[in-house]
Parts: structure tokens; sequence; C-alpha cells
């Protein structure tokens, strides 16, 4: 696991420009692969355009208390950029209106935004149909505070998203810390024992499993029978679904990649596994996303380009639905990530 | 032409070879895809013979593609070193049958 984050490392790649510049260049600029924009105008969906927007992600903050070495928020204990209250106020009010019917809580560690609970217990007011908060397990066993996490998970109804990178400690631990496959163990195991993630329960538990390394995850549903499988025989825990999620080449798997020279062969191994039948469920096309300061990206990875909305609505306080809607989204060579095999979103695959 | 055998990214060229001859080349692809899908054996339990055999006949871009494909559908490196050893088991068991025809005609031969 990495210890630092690369923007405390002073690491090049900590420049969005820096991304973007090897994103478009390279491979692409050779012309031995196609750019994505070449393959969306194959099908006629170049410019690419939003359908209705379902799905409100915020992000809470890139604090947290990992360091996993494939994050592409870049997130870790160094990152001080957390929202403030008063960007939560203005989010809010469009929590209470908008026609998204989930509101998705990312980070970070969402939990650490000392903000969070306050945030939690107004966001669930509004009556939203589906409020997911994604809680990377270690941070309920991280400090005492958060030791009371799932029973206020429960009290909001909120569905919970983990990750969890494999039934075995070897692989967990090598992709996100030494002793995180024992900590998440743990966390799920009272996950459970508050309810969460039992066969009939109406509170959610989903598991997020992404590759622990430069390859593409095989069939979600073939992994969640392993996962239930191996996670119920060795720890009597359970859960509802699993979403395999592509890792993409940005901030700190890019990093990776290029590091471990695995970089040419990854994005050759997205171009081949490019399905266009993934690309009209890709996330952009119902999701907004908000970033710590109140931006607006077309999505979680755009946010961490720093390629905000093309629209002339690009911040929470001036939020326009219909506005925004009405945008062109913004793309580069990572959308590959999300057309490669049964496609990519945060709930998993798309095709 | 690269002035050495085996590059990796010659793999990626694997398809190329239905150019030289189509029909031949399509038949083999189809087949060879058609095997790798789930039937009574699953997809999962193929990956892992696959990746044995290609250790017995020394293909290197047939152990590349496997150790992958491994990782991809979460098989450990247990498993994988497992059925790398049940390559070779049979692999040198083969060769140690011989033995036995080795011992025959030793023996034929001698008083
Ligand atoms: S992947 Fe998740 S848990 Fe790991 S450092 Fe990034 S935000 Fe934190
Ligand atoms: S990376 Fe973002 S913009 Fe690109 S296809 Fe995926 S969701 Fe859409």
């Amino acid at each position: 696991m990495a210890v630092k984050s690369l923007k405390a490392r002073h690491n090049a790649l900590a420049e969005h420009n820096r991304q973007l510049e090897i994103l478009n260049g390279g491979v692409f600029a050779d012309g031995e692969l196609p750019y994505f924009k070449d393959k969306l105008a194959d099908l006629g969906q170049y410019p690419f355009r939003p359908n209705k927007l379902e799905i409100l992600q915020i992000n809470v903050g890139y604090m947290c208390n990992q360091v996993c070495e494939h994050c592409h928020v870049d997130a870790g204990p160094d990152r001080k950029e957390i929202m403030t209250r008063e960007t939560m106020q203005q989010c809010l009010e469009v929590i209470k209106n908008t026609g998204a019917h989930t509101l998705d809580l990312t980070g970070g560690a969402p939990e650490m935004n000392p903000n969070f609970r306050w945030f939690v217990e107004e966001a669930s007011k509004a009556g939203i149909k589906d409020f997911i908060v994604r809680s990377n397990l270690t941070i309920i066993r991280a400090n005492k505070k958060y030791h009371d996490l799932p029973d206020f998970f429960k009290k909001h109804n909120v569905h919970v998203i983990s990750s969890m990178p494999h039934y075995t400690r070897g692989k967990t631990d090598r992709q996100r810390g030494d002793g995180v496959f024992d900590k998440s163990i743990k966390a799920l195991q009272e996950l459970n024992a508050v309810g969460y993630g039992m066969p009939d329960s109406d509170l959610r538990l989903d598991l997020v499993y992404n590759p622990s390394g430069a390859f593409l995850p095989a069939d979600q549903e073939a992994m969640e029978r392993d996962f239930k499988k191996a996670l119920k025989e060795d720890f009597n825990i359970q859960f509802h679904h699993l979403f395999a999620i592509t890792n993409l080449p940005i901030a700190r798997f890019l990093d990776y990649l290029i590091a471990s020279e695995n970089y040419e062969d990854y994005m050759y191994s997205l171009v081949e596994a490019y399905n266009p039948a993934a690309v009209a469920n890709v996330m952009c096309t119902n999701t907004i996303s908000v970033s710590w300061d109140g931006w607006l990206y077309d999505c979680d990875f755009n946010q961490m380009l720093g390629l905000k909305v093309a629209s002339k609505v690009k911040h929470i306080k001036d939020y326009n639905e219909d506005l925004l809607n009405d945008r062109d989204i913004v793309i580069s060579q990572h959308c590959y990530g999300c057309t490669a095999g049964a496609g990519s979103s945060c709930q998993g695959t798309v095709a | 032409m690269a002035n050495n055998y085996y590059d990796p990214s010659d793999l990626r060229k694997f398809g190329n070879i239905t150019e030289w001859s189509e029909e031949l080349g399509n038949k083999f692809f189809e087949y060879y895809g058609k095997v790798f899908e789930e039937g009574a054996l699953s997809a999962r339990e193929k990956s892992l013979i696959a990746l044995a055999v290609a250790h017995v006949v020394k293909c290197p871009y047939c152990i590349d593609a496997y150790t992958k494909d491994g990782l991809q559908r979460g098989i450990t490196k247990e498993e994988m070193m497992e059925a790398v050893h049940a390559g070779a088991a049979i692999e040198s068991g083969a060769t140690l049958v011989h033995g036995v025809q080795m011992m025959n005609k030793y023996n034929k031969l001698s008083m």
C-alpha cells in the first residue's frame, strides 16, 4: 500500500493536466489505438449526451483512513479537501428538489467529514428512495468514535456499499494495506449483526470488487457466487450483491500502471474489451457528481481529472437540473474503463 | 521483423492468422471460444486446465494469457501453482512410465 497520496509526494500525476496528457497521448496519439470519441462517433453518439438524471453523487472529501494503491481519488489521511457545512447546505437544497431517485455519498471515507452525521440526518429527511453511503469498512473499526456506524446507518435506512477486493487475506491486504482484511471482516460481521445484508433484510449491504492489479474484472455473477460462498463458509458473512468495477487509469492506479510498465497493455485490454452495448448505460448518462468544493462533474472520474461539466451551470450553488441535462458529456480515453466487457459503473456492470 | 523469437506484443496479433486462411482461422477461433464457455466444466475450471497445459506445451503466450485470465476470475496463486504441478506431474510421469519400456528392453536383451 502507498504511504502517502500522490499529492503529498508531489508526484507529477497529482496534476490533472499531466494525467490528461498521458490519456490523450502515447498509443492514442500514435494512432495505434482509437480515441474514445471515435468509438462514440461510430455509434452516432458523439457528442455524448445524458439521459434522465437518476443519481446525485456527492463526494464529501478526499480524506481517508486508507491509502489504497489503486485509488482513483488519490485519497488518504494527508488529504485535507473536505466539504464544508455551507456547501452541504447548498447540496441539501438540491437534494430536496431533485428528480434523482438515488443519493450516493462517497469520498475518501465520507465518515471522516466532521459534518457527515449531520448531513446524513438532514439528507435522509428529503425522502430520497435509495440513499447510499460508500463505506470502506475499515473506518468502522478505525476508531472508537466510528464503532456505532452500523447502528447509525440503520437508523437512517442507509444503503451501505463497501469495497472488498477479495475473500482472501493476501489479495486484500496487498491492495489496501496490512490488516485491512481482518478489519473488513469484523466490520461486515457487525453490519450483519444489526441486520445489514441478511437475505430478506431491507437493510441493503452490497460489496464492490475491483481487481488488485492490471487486469479486468471477470463475470460479476460468477464472482458474486465465489464471494458469497467463501465469506459464508469462512466467516459466516452475508451480503446482497457484488458489483464488479473496472479500475480506471486515473491517479494512483495510473501511477501504478506506469510504474509497473503495464500502462500500454492495460489500455489495449480496455480497448479490446470495448463493448458498444455498454455505452448506453455508463454512469455519466444518469449521474451528476458533486465535488467537496461544490463543483459539478459528469462522474467521479471526471472530477478527479478536473473535467468540470460543459454547461453554463458549473457549481452546486447555481444548480439547475434542466440546464444541466442539456449538456455534452466530457470524455477522454479513461472512459474505455466504463465500456470494457460487461461495462462498469459505481453500481457494477451495465450491459 | 524483430530479431528475437516470442515478442509479447505478438499475442495481440493472434487474430491476424485468419488473414491468410480465413475459413480455417475463423473455424478455429469459433471452436476455441466455444470450448472455454461454461459447460459441464465451469469456465473457471477450464481456465486452470488451460494454464496447466500451457506450461506442459511451454507456450509463453498461453502462460501470459491464462495467468491474466486466472487473475480476472479471482483464481488464487496457490490454485494456479497447483494446476502447474498437476501438469508437471503428468509430464514427468509420462517420461518415467517409459522407464518400464526401458526395463522391458533391457531384460529382453540381457541374459
Ligand atoms: S480506494 Fe477508497 S478506501 Fe481506498 S484510499 Fe481510496 S477512497 Fe480510501
Ligand atoms: S469515465 Fe465518466 S464520462 Fe467517461 S464514460 Fe465513464 S462515467 Fe462517462
